[in-house]
């Protein structure tokens, strides 16, 4: 791309803010009833979390996994890819998300959703929370219509959202390789959505930064025997 | 004599019929006359082409959502019904293109518009494949007007184009850019190529063209579309906080969008500016501008100072 300072964000928004919301719209109808599912998933991660079984890693992984992959394969390429050729790419990233969940939760079973820090421990399931119950809300709280809701394991940006606390809640040291795409599509979400001029437009990007502030935290800050832990 | 009388009875109670009918219509008839739409030929062959045309970027990329392409061909016939016929479009616009096709298959209207479209591949092998593709999603059995996308790629592309030129599967080459980028090369293809059209940013805060390409153009007989006529919108919102000026009626302007548009397509090189819009009533408004009067050149540089001064 030739004098790319030149662009500017809103070179690269190929569809108007209602064809957007108008997509969720329709999806959420075409996908009808996934939602209900979702729901039951989010009731099963919050139990596994809550009961910590042995398989508890294991079995969270599995979920997030799959909703990756749902968004990568239902979202991203049957439906976003029709309003946006990048959508493809992207679908690649949810992708490669999923094969790392599986890949470090499933198969080296390396992922355990809970934090012996309580500070850590309260934030990722607090971004978490926020991801399933507040993010539908975002939709009718800004003036669009309730089936434009945005649900968790269906929708990307909850679905990440979820992920990242979810991830800030595992073990003691962060998982920043699992964190990567996760905080890219925050990225490029809360651009998407400044650039639509989207009240919402910080909200992704906004979890995002607490979680990379907790898991640097974590990181740098922690006493040792946590870590060590 | 009697026959002749008869056919003398029939001829006149005819002619009254006419007369009265015309009387009855003539208001009617009056106001469905469509107002003359001001058009420019391209130097290159002749052939004129209404001065406003229509874009696409955003407003026509709705996907697979029915009601929303309803709507689209809504604006691409009243478009028609304006007299207006350049629709513009690219494959980097998502759905666009098919949803192009989709309004002009639904009116009608395949033969009758004046297609421009672009190739956007940066392998010159793969660009007829594309081409072939978009013209499916139009739905016209061949393009008017072919356009090298940002330049991407032209030295591998020009060549194609004036082979498909040659062979009649399309009637113009063009290339384009955008915001202002790579006029140096866009110069350069214009001094070297016999290239029918360029499409490049064009408006009334956009004048950089104005040094050396408009008047190369014109030197070259070469065609100018102008695109982002409103800047995405920021241009014609900004506007619109300000009143419009009253002289604005010295070249039968009524409104932002007409001052806009009438102050690009008064530039005697250029050929057609291209408006994108998914409303009607801005379909009807942005009309007006290839319409009455336009402003000359000392008119010109008063709009220049009123928006300078804004």
């Amino acid at each position: 791309m030739s004098e790319w300072w030149t662009y500017r964000p809103s070179d690269f928004l190929l569809f108007s803010p209602q064809t957007y919301y108008r997509l969720f719209e329709l999806y959420n109808i075409d996908i009808w009833p996934m939602q209900v599912v979702s729901l039951a998933l989010c009731t099963a991660i919050i139990t596994l979390a809550v009961r910590n079984p042995a398989w508890q890693g294991r079995a969270i992984s599995a979920i997030l996994a799959s909703c990756w992959l749902w968004v990568a394969a239902a979202y991203l390429l049957q439906h976003y890819s029709t309003i946006n050729w990048a959508a493809r790419y992207f679908a690649i990233g949810f992708t490669i998300e999923a094969i790392l969940l599986i890949w470090y939760g499933i198969i080296r079973d390396r992922l355990l959703f809970r934090s012996v820090e309580p500070a850590c421990q309260r934030a990722g399931i607090g971004v978490f929370l926020f991801a399933l119950v507040f993010q539908p809300f975002i939709a009718p709280l800004v003036g669009r219509e309730w089936i434009q809701a945005e649900i968790f394991g269906v929708a990307p940006d909850p679905t990440v959202t979820a992920t990242l606390g979810l991830l800030l809640l595992a073990d003691n040291k962060p998982h920043w390789l699992l964190m990567i795409i996760p905080f890219i599509w925050c990225t490029i979400s809360g651009v998407t959505l400044w650039t639509m001029k989207s009240p919402d437009f910080f909200i992704t990007p906004l979890a995002a930064l607490l979680v990379l502030g907790l898991a640097a935290w974590k990181v740098f800050m922690l006493p040792k025997q946590y870590s060590e832990k | 004599m009697k026959s002749s009388l008869n056919i003398g009875r029939r001829k006149a109670l005819r002619s009254l019929l006419a007369i009265g009918g015309a009387t009855l219509l003539w208001p009617l008839t009056s106001f469905a006359k469509p107002t003359s739409i001001i058009k420019r030929a391209i130097p290159s062959s002749g052939e004129t082409i209404p001065l406003i045309g229509l874009g696409s970027w955003s407003t026509f990329n709705v996907g697979n959502d029915t009601l929303a392409r309803d709507a689209c061909a809504e604006v691409i016939g009243n478009f028609f019904n304006a007299g207006g016929r350049l629709i513009d479009s690219s494959p980097m616009y998502g759905s666009s293109q098919e949803v192009i096709g989709y309004g002009l298959t639904k009116l009608g209207k395949t033969a009758q518009v004046f297609s421009a479209d672009k190739v956007w591949i940066s392998s010159g092998s793969e660009g007829p494949e594309q081409m072939e593709a978009s013209r499916r999603y139009w739905n016209v059995k061949q393009f008017d007007l072919m356009q090298v996308h940002n330049v991407l790629s032209w030295e591998e592309h020009l060549p194609t184009l004036f082979d498909m030129k040659n062979s009649g599967k399309i009637r113009y080459v063009g290339i384009t850019t955008s915001h202002g980028r790579r006029h140096r090369e866009i110069e350069k293809i214009m001094r070297n190529h016999a290239i029918d059209f360029v499409q490049l940013t064009y408006n009334i805060r956009d004048r950089e063209v104005e040094k050396r390409i408009l008047p190369l153009a014109q030197d070259r007989g070469i065609a100018i579309i102008a695109n982002r006529p409103f800047q995405q919108g920021y241009l014609i919102d900004w506007a619109k906080r300000y009143s419009l000026p009253d002289w604005a009626k010295e070249f039968d302007c009524t409104n932002w969008a007409q001052f806009l548009l009438k102050f690009i397509v008064s530039h005697p090189a250029v050929t057609c500016a291209i408006p994108a819009t998914s409303r009607v009533d801005h379909v009807l408004e942005n009309k007006g501008a290839a319409t009455g009067r336009l402003p000359d050149e000392a008119m010109r540089r008063r709009m220049i100072a009123y928006v300078e001064k804004l």
